[in-house]
């Protein structure tokens, strides 16, 4: 028998002004132990999916089900208590400034358990040493490069051994190097910990090599999905130009604009 | 015709100000319900107090030296002014206590209030508004940890712990300040001085209400600068504004309240 997906989106929309809905009839449902990639343009309404999954927003129709449970309707506690098994790693890291590597990484163990403080070390240090920072430990944040900053947030995201780890644009502004640790790390920890990732990003060609399954937005809507493969071979024309990165397709260079004559005043002359 | 247009721009306008009314009340409302939400989620920040502790050094310690300078020099231009006033009417022994009444019942927490505003209350703004633009908040609210209860209440309960005790520090620091200009430089008696000071200044009705000024000032400074930090908009400029309406509020919450409490604790009170 298959195990129920660890994430349903069913029928969802979201939107601040109803005239102008951000999601429209979002359907996706995330099988456990998955790799998942949300990908498309920017502005397509990805990482408000992102959000959505997090419960940090609220469906303005349909459902959400996370980790079993509805977000709707989940009071203070309902909710925090299921993001304590949930992990984030966000866009640039979002550490905490005033805030030690070890101090980061053991934020989240000294807030929800009251663990003594060599088992609380060891924690720390084993879950830096997955991401390779244990000999960063002692240094602040503002000492670290990106891709270490992000390396990081990672491991403070897994301190907790999450159940789900949703990652927002974890490849933006890394070099190659820290981008191929990235990679390897969001495979190798999903694999070792059980656990199912959410990554949402436009890096398509990047992230096509480490998912399992992708979902490609456009518009507020999934237009697309499949196996990498299944994407890389991908018919639809919006797929196509997103993953070969053309410009011609149907998504044009020029921002609408009134026509180019008129905003050089060239008709009156 | 030229009437209605006339009409029409009169309903314009009362719109707009209709619309900055109930926004105002709106954001007033929303600051209840936040403090509200504040003090009921307290517990972590007076549990775990060291959090608090290290706040009570960010706004009360490092404010030291200007609030320590500032009440020196206040009290030395208090002393001078004082004795050119009051010798004229041969009243130059009472000097001590028009230096220590003043600052008491009035400068201490008025201008020590002030400089809190623009010393702690614009930092801890700028600070909680930076967070929020880096999404440190929501990175906390995503490990299942209340910002409000971790980031803000800690904030909250270290500035209204310091600002009291900043008062009485400027106040303190008057008075000597009034000493050495009164009694080391003009040559005013120092018996009068300190004697006359300790049989004109009432425990309840000077000091006590000097400090009861300085705690509400606390709470309001401090929950203008929390509010306005947590309410910011997450960008530089965002966040640049909200520090400047922390200073600006603040500093007028403080002259509007000292004029609704000195109403209430010194006329007529006195008498009874």
């Amino acid at each position: 028998m298959q195990q129920s997906p660890i994430v349903e989106i069913r029928n969802v929309a979201f939107g601040y002004d109803p005239a102008r809905p951000v999601l429209r009839d979002v359907e996706l449902a995330i099988p456990r132990g998955s790799v998942v990639g949300i990908m498309g343009q920017s502005g397509c309404g990805k990482t408000t999916l992102l959000r959505i999954i997090a419960a940090q927003y609220l469906p303005t129709a349909g459902e959400a089900l996370v980790l079993g449970q509805a977000t709707v309707g989940l009071d203070r506690d309902g909710l925090y208590a299921m993001r304590r098994r949930m992990g984030m790693l966000f866009q640039f890291g979002a550490l905490f400034t005033d805030l030690s590597v070890f101090e980061n990484v053991a934020f989240p163990l000294r807030e929800h358990l009251d663990l003594p403080e060599e088992l609380l070390h060891d924690l720390v240090m084993l879950k830096l040493q997955a991401v390779g920072l244990r000999g960063a430990a002692q240094l602040m944040p503002t000492e670290l490069s990106g891709g270490m900053a992000r390396r990081v947030a990672l491991a403070r995201s897994i301190a907790l051994d999450p159940q789900l780890i949703l990652y927002d644009e974890p490849f933006t502004g890394l070099d190659p190097i820290s981008f191929g640790v990235i990679v390897r790390l969001i495979r190798e920890l999903n694999d070792s910990l059980g656990a199912t990732s959410i990554i949402v990003t436009h890096d398509v060609q990047e992230a096509l090599g480490v998912v399992d399954y992708v979902y490609f937005m456009a518009a507020g809507r999934v237009i697309a999905q499949g196996s990498p493969q299944e994407i890389r071979e991908s018919g639809e024309p919006f797929v196509r130009q997103f993953v070969n990165g053309s410009l011609q397709g149907p998504v044009p260079f020029h921002y609408p604009a009134p026509q180019y004559a008129d905003d050089l005043e060239l008709a009156s002359t | 015709m030229q009437l209605e247009q006339l009409r029409e721009h009169a309903r314009g306008r009362l719109e707009r100000i209709g619309n900055v009314v109930t926004s105002q009340v709106w954001r007033l409302g929303f600051a209840s319900r936040f403090l509200f939400y504040l003090v009921m989620h307290s517990g972590t920040a007076l549990r775990r107090f060291g959090l608090t502790m290290k706040e009570i050094y960010f706004t009360g310690v490092l404010s030291l030296i200007i609030i320590l300078v500032s009440g020196l020099f206040v009290g030395m231009v208090l002393a001078l002014q004082g004795y050119e006033t009051l010798q004229r009417f041969g009243a130059s022994e009472s000097l001590g206590v028009l230096v220590a009444l003043s600052l008491v019942r009035e400068l201490g927490p008025v201008v020590a209030g002030l400089l809190f505003a623009s010393r702690a209350g614009s930092a801890i703004t700028a600070e909680i508004g930076l967070m929020k633009a880096t999404e440190q908040i929501s990175a906390m609210e995503m490990m299942a940890v209340d910002p409000i209860a971790r980031v803000v209440a800690p904030r909250f309960w270290g500035g209204v712990i310091s600002m009291p005790l900043l008062a009485a520090l400027f106040s303190a620091m008057g008075i000597f300040g009034g000493y050495l200009v009164g009694v080391q430089l003009i040559g005013v008696d120092a018996g009068a001085f300190w004697s006359q000071m300790q049989a004109a200044v009432d425990l309840r009705n000077d000091i006590l209400n000097g400090v009861i000024k300085s705690v509400v000032f606390g709470v309001a400074v401090t929950w203008i600068s929390v509010f306005e930090g947590y309410d910011a908009i997450p960008t530089a400029e965002g966040v640049s504004r909200a520090t400047t309406r922390t200073v600006v509020t603040s500093s007028l919450a403080i002259l509007a309240l000292d004029f609704v409490l000195t109403a209430l604790m010194f006329t007529g009170g006195n008498n009874q």
